[in-house]
């Protein structure tokens, strides 16, 4: 079966006062269908801006310099704005980490629900187009439906302003929901409330969700794969479980390193990695995780690191991955294993 | 004097009045009491809107307290006017959660942490307030270079590094940290907490650090409060919190946390919290919790509980659990 959504090298860029910011410096990946994935990365890593450009949503200084984004076969970047507009919302639609800006003050929530519908069926008579935005307020789990579908974003929580906006990308059914740190604005109740319902209506309408966030515990609690960002490149990709019983870049290793469990040894002091991420309009030559990474050598500062196929599904760009790469010191070559 | 909590809090209440609402008050803080033991971590969580950001801003008397005592070293700064608080403000300095907002984006960072020196004369001159500057720039793991540079040249890490030299500068024996890593990323959150922590060791401090992540809380406290609608609704030390919670509302906010290992976040059974907090304005009666509690019974709904001792070290205030042993 092919894919839903395939990304070949994309690369975007913002074009700023101080110089272009190199945001996606080559990033493929791929998403097949009915599946959950999550992109962890921190902020400035591009996996927001990738994903932002597969919409075209891009602020006005931002450019797809180069790359492919195939939807269903269909290359999105050669897409007209017309055409495109029938798969936003449509096909793929996405939500965002602050449900308040995302939404309309003056409009009841009803109505920007509705108007999802009217915008991509126009046919659809008003009655069943009201009935329909009352199911989906029930499919959300927004109580009180028939009263609540007259509200005003003001009037509502948070994590009820989330419900309505997942509403409203899921209208028109779509086939791949891009999920932008929707529940980082949240707290941990409330995250967990939006995280149930997620995985309940995955199920339920069998889209693909794109998951994008710095948390990994929300990763390891909805995906089935996970694809680790840094420096505006995939550093690992990795079905879940490999991901956290065996993390083979150092970054995700110093990731998962830094959080501290609930159970903690608190006399243990944290791992922390140390430095600050790259400055995208000077990127690294080499690695982008050299600088702070504490197993680089004289390579990883020059050389950018092909991709080493680990294992099933899994793929990591670290030269300490590479055939060639010395047995001493080599935190993934414990025994002398030699990766294909 | 040294046997004494460097901080003690009683029965401190803090309402907001509602604009336009008559009589109608936000009850953001109510009857809270606690001690901080000299050179130990308090940590306070709860769901935003709990109160907890609102507790620690009126101790450090940036609000007004409505009713109840704050003692910082055994003397009463509750009522103490502006002038009798600069001295006391010296020895309790806050760190705030977003560093882009809480420094000026228009002074350098000399300048920046030069202000508190200045305001409480603590150099005799230019040059050695430059001196303690710089000595604390390294401390806090920047350095001299950074001095003459503006806030917004750092990352947010680095951000938040000057405002803790702008607080520790002062030397202070107690400091509020408000939520200090909720807005950096994981890997600088780490570098932040082992600072905090090493300067605890080195300076003796006293922290009451505010947080809504649990698990970075039980790491950096010995002490841990958690609060639900302006109330504390539970107090013990920081291994008790997740081994044994006793209130519901502490067992479902540990649930909800996302668990950081995809085998274990399978086999999770217990469930979190459902529904959102009610309105401040009008909580409800009896036990505020009772209406998203699912042991709820008759009395929770009329009787608001006390806090209690349920077991040496932790108190909880909630019916299910024996009300012997209580400070009310």
């Amino acid at each position: 079966m092919s894919n839903l959504l395939e990304i070949n090298n994309l690369r975007t860029s913002f074009l700023t006062s101080g110089g272009e910011v190199q945001a996606v410096r080559g990033v493929s990946l791929s998403i097949g269908r009915s599946e959950s994935v999550g992109i962890v990365g921190e902020s400035g890593s591009g996996k927001s801006v990738t994903f932002l450009s597969v919409l075209r949503l891009l602020a006005s200084t931002g450019r797809i310099q180069g790359g492919e984004i195939l939807f269903e076969g269909k290359d999105l970047v050669g897409m007209s704005r017309k055409e495109l507009r029938a798969i936003r919302g449509n096909q793929i639609s996405m939500i965002f980490q602050d449900p308040m800006s995302s939404l309309n003050p003056l409009i009841p929530v009803g109505k920007q629900v509705s108007e999802m519908l009217w915008s991509h069926h126009h046919a659809m008579p008003k009655s069943e187009q009201e009935q329909h935005t009352l199911e989906l307020f029930r499919m959300v789990k927004i109580p009180e439906p028939e009263k609540r579908i007259k509200s005003f974003p003001h009037e509502f929580s948070g994590g009820m302003r989330q419900r309505v906006m997942i509403a409203m990308a899921l209208a028109c059914r779509p086939s791949l929901l891009i999920a932008d740190e929707p529940t980082t604005a949240l707290d941990v109740s409330i995250q967990d409330q939006i995280l149930k319902l997620m995985r309940k209506l995955q199920a339920e309408v069998g889209m693909s969700i794109l998951f994008i966030t710095h948390d990994l515990g929300v990763v390891a609690e909805l995906c089935s794969r996970v694809i680790v960002m840094y420096g505006g490149l995939v550093m690992e990709e990795a079905p879940i479980d490999a991901l956290f019983e065996n993390p083979m870049h150092p970054y995700t290793r110093g990731l998962l390193a830094s959080i501290p469990s609930i159970d903690q040894d608190k006399a243990k002091r944290l791992t922390p990695i140390a430095g600050s991420p790259p400055d995208m309009i000077h990127p690294p030559m080499g690695c982008p995780f050299a600088p702070r990474c504490p197993n680089a050598r004289g390579i990883c500062q020059t050389k950018m690191p092909p991709y080493t196929s680990v294992g099933e599904g899994r793929r990591s760009m670290c030269w300490l991955l590479t055939p060639e790469a010395p047995l001493t010191d080599n935190p993934f070559k414990s025994g002398g294993e030699v990766w294909a | 004097m040294s046997s004494s909590p460097l901080l003690r809090v009683t029965d401190l209440t803090k309402h907001f009045a509602v604009r336009g609402g008559g009589q109608r008050v936000v009850h953001a803080v109510d009857h809270v009491s606690f001690d901080i033991e000299r050179g130990t971590t308090l940590g306070l969580v709860g769901e935003s809107g709990c109160g907890k950001s609102t507790c620690a801003r009126t101790i450090i008397r940036i609000y007004e307290p409505t009713a109840g005592r704050i003692e910082l070293d055994g003397q009463d700064i509750t009522a103490l006017t502006p002038h009798e608080l600069l001295p006391v403000r010296r020895k309790m300095q806050m760190i705030f959660q977003d560093p882009y907002a809480s420094l000026n984006a228009r002074m350098t960072v000399r300048d920046l942490i030069a202000e508190p020196i200045n305001a409480h004369h603590m150099a005799p001159n230019r040059a050695a307030a430059d001196e303690m500057i710089f000595e604390m720039l390294e401390k806090v793991g920047l350095t001299r270079e950074h001095a003459n540079r503006y806030a917004h040249e750092f990352s947010g890490g680095q951000r938040q590094r000057v405002g803790i030299a702008r607080a520790l500068i002062l030397r202070p024996e107690l400091v509020i940290c408000d939520e200090p890593i909720s807005a950096l990323d994981v890997s600088i959150q780490a570098q932040i907490v082992n600072m905090l922590r090493d300067f605890q060791q080195e300076l003796g401090l006293t922290y009451l650090f505010i947080a809504h992540d649990l698990s970075m809380v039980r790491y950096v406290s010995d002490h841990v409060g958690v609060m639900y609608l302006g109330q504390l609704v539970e107090k013990c030390p920081s291994d008790e919190i997740y081994k044994h919670p006793l209130h519901p509302y502490t067992q479902g906010l540990l649930a909800s946390i996302p668990i950081p290992d995809p085998k274990l976040a399978r086999q999770k059974t217990a469930s979190g919290l459902e529904g959102d907090l009610p309105s401040p304005i009008d909580p409800p009666t009896g036990c505020r919790f009772h209406t998203r509690c699912p042991y709820a019974m008759a009395v929770c709904q009329t009787q608001e509980p006390p806090l209690c001792q349920a077991a040496p070290g932790h108190y909880v205030a909630c019916h299910l659990h024996p009300q012997t042993d209580c400070n009310a």
